[in-house]
């Protein structure tokens, strides 16, 4: 998008987390969590099961309160914020939920119209032209917008997922785990769907991700969340840099090799 | 000669030129002004009635130097003023594209493809008859599928009694009985006890006419204990434990739970609708016994109340009027509403399918189904009772 926020919004973080402390009962979660997001970039949260990337994403877009600390998005406060200015805010940005989260009595047209005629009371035809876009830059077959979320298979419930999520041509979007149990034809498709709407729309793009085939191809940044905290944030090849067993576990084991090799690979084949 | 219009709203400009037009497009072409958008292109030819001149084999220049900001949604509008444009024989052509925008418009050209027809649907009368016929045909292939199903149950009741007793699952069984029965007596005592002192009111004042307040006991034992107290009990657990069968087994449906049951070799039947069955079979009576009590005390306290009837001569007009037949003929109708509730819950949950509004319809149908049903064996015990002189 050639809007890139007001003067005094460009340069700043996109989302600036500061001291964020989670915890369910006794256990805690995150803890003087800091994390900065450049805007446009597109930046990857890593971790193992259950350390709590779905729960700070949460926490980012206001499902789950933190106990502490301070979440910044667009140069503003998401804290405290006053119900009439968060809902300008949640206009700037989308999610696509782990589970797809469809409104399953909705066809998946109507899923996506839901945002509009929400938080810009759109009506007439222009609704159904506008599914229809976004259900094609999505990566759909046009008949899928008169299908229900329960005739869909799981690659299709997850771009129809980020079609509702781009519905607002959103500044942000937050994608937990978009390929997970999709084919690598299918994942390798949604990847480069994301880095092409990037490209063109200009959003930046905050996904959890366990695909390492992602991290090698489309992300810039990569953030491993562990020790409760964000232990490292940096490129792919400094993320190999680093001396932390479980990062080197995670990136230089037998997967993490072979995406490598791929991508290294697909360069190659690209320059020759 | 050239003339220029400017939309009011200042996001686009037209010039007149030698030969077509020139559209100068300015302002924020993004989702958020999508109406505003719309009705600036109005001005154009072959946007609209209105829109001046045809459009004729002229030029069309659409300049996008002067945007601010453009989406997907703003890029669309402009593809589709130039798809238009295209069609209605003119010549478009986009200038004052930056690389982003030259991407964006890349993907909404690529993203614009026919829409799928939708099939044209037939006139209103028929599809009402349409819509009766199938409504009709569809009764009928529930009280089959109801049948069937009741008779799996009892198959696989019997399976489990004598065959595999060592599957047969207790705890699922007490919880439930625990959740169904036990949890509904505050309600159900309740209710019927509201409803003996609404009885014995009623009556009271009916029977003063005759000078018979004394049979106020005979009106309030008899139709506690053959009718109200087993069918308040029926229609509450219809309510309260009918319904939550359907949701709970639902719910697991949409969750593939059951299906997961299914490839690992249990038997949803078995595991899910047999406990509940059994359950209501053993709490019903006892509810049902339950409501008889809690009727029969609030009959006798209206009585006392209002009569001046002492709670031992109404013990005592009770154990002459009635006899533990009418009692009997109550409670042996429990297991069979037990069993009719037990299974339209879980069979309504079992069909729910697709979506979570799903579970809603199935629920409230287990419900209504439940009370109908129990009504209409109530009525059909009341023919057989009557027939055979009880
Ligand atoms: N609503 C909740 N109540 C209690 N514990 C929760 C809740 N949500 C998440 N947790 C716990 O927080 C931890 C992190 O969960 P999550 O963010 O889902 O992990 P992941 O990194 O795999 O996405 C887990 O241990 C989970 O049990
Ligand atoms: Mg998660």
């Amino acid at each position: 998008m050639a809007d890139n926020g007001s003067p005094a919004e460009r340069g700043q973080p996109i989302i600036r987390l500061r001291g964020i402390r989670n915890a369910f009962g006794r256990q805690v979660v995150h803890d003087k969590l800091d994390l900065d997001v450049r805007r446009g970039e597109i930046i990857a949260l890593v971790g193992g099961s259950g350390t709590g990337k779905s729960v700070l994403l949460r926490t980012i877009v206001g499902l789950n309160r933190p106990a502490a600390g301070s979440i910044e998005v667009f140069g503003k406060q998401i804290l405290g914020m006053p119900a009439v200015e968060r809902r300008k805010v949640e206009q700037r940005w989308g999610i696509l939920f782990q589970n797809g989260a469809l409104f399953s009595s909705l066809t998946v047209a109507q899923n996506i119209q839901v945002p509009l005629k929400e938080h810009l009371g759109l009506k007439g035809p222009i609704l159904d032209e506008i599914a229809a876009l976004k259900i094609a830059l999505a990566g759909l077959p046009p008949e899928a917008g008169d299908k229900y979320p329960s005739e869909l298979s799981g690659g299709m419930k997850k771009r129809a997922g980020l079609a509702r999520a781009l519905a607002l041509d959103p500044e942000i979007v937050f994608l937990d785990e978009p390929t997970a149990g999709l084919d690598p034809i299918g994942a390798a498709a949604f990847d480069q769907l994301i880095a092409d709407l990037r490209d063109s729309i200009g959003f930046t793009v905050f996904l959890v991700t366990h695909d390492l085939d992602t991290l090698a191809t489309v992300c810039d940044r990569i953030a491993v969340l562990g020790e409760k905290r964000v232990m490292v944030v940096g490129t792919m090849e400094e993320m190999l840099q680093q001396t932390h067993p479980w990062i080197v576990e995670y990136f230089h084991g037998p997967r993490g090799r072979a995406a490598l090799d791929a991508k290294a690979r697909n360069e190659a084949r690209l320059e020759g | 000669m050239s003339a220029t219009r400017v939309d009011a709203s200042g996001l686009l400009r037209l010039v007149d030129r030698q030969g077509g037009l020139r559209a100068e497009l300015s302002g924020r072409w993004v989702v958020a002004n999508v109406a505003g958008l719309e009705r600036a292109l109005t001005a154009l030819p072959g946007e609209s009635r209105k829109g001046g001149g045809p459009v004729g084999g002229r030029a069309l220049e659409i300049d996008l130097s002067a945007v601010e900001a453009i989406d997907t949604v703003g890029a669309w509008l402009v593809h589709r003023t130039a798809a238009r444009w295209q069609r209605a024989g003119g010549e478009p052509l986009i200038t004052g594209v930056n690389e982003d925008y030259e991407v964006l418009l890349g993907q909404v050209a690529k993203a614009d493809r026919p829409v799928p027809e939708k099939p044209r649907g037939h006139g209103r009368i028929a599809r009402m008859i349409d819509g009766f016929g199938r409504s009709v045909s569809l009764a009928g292939k529930e009280s089959l599928s109801l049948i069937s199903f009741l008779g799996e149950t009892i198959a696989a009741l019997f399976r489990l009694v004598f065959l595999h007793p060592g599957r047969f699952r207790l705890t699922s069984t007490f919880a439930q009985a625990q959740k169904a029965g036990l949890e509904a007596m505050p309600i159900v005592g309740l209710i019927s006890f509201l409803i003996g002192i609404v009885i014995a009111y009623q009556g009271v004042d009916q029977l003063a006419m005759f000078g018979a307040q004394i049979f106020v006991v005979n009106l309030v034992a008899i139709s506690v204990l053959r009718e109200l107290g087993i069918l308040l009990a029926a229609i509450v657990i219809a309510g309260r434990s009918g319904s939550s069968f359907t949701a709970q087994i639902g719910s697991m449906k949409l969750n593939e739970e059951v299906d997961a049951m299914r490839t690992l070799g249990l038997d949803p039947i078995e595991v899910l609708v047999v406990p509940r069955v059994l359950a209501l079979m053993i709490m019903l009576p006892c509810l049902a016994f339950f409501a008889d009590m809690m009727g029969l005390t609030g009959g006798m306290l209206m009585s006392w109340g209002v009569l001046g009837i002492p709670p031992d001569v109404f013990m005592n007009r009770l154990a002459d009027s009635v006899s533990w037949k009418t009692f009997a003929v109550g409670i042996v109708k429990a297991p069979f509403f037990a069993v009719t509730i037990a299974v339209v819950g879980c069979l309504e949950g079992l069909r729910v399918e697709g979506s979570s509004e799903s579970v809603g319809q199935r629920t409230t149908q287990s419900v209504v189904k439940g009370i109908f049903l129990v009504i209409v064996l109530d009525a059909a015990f009341s023919i057989f009772f009557a027939t055979v002189g009880i």
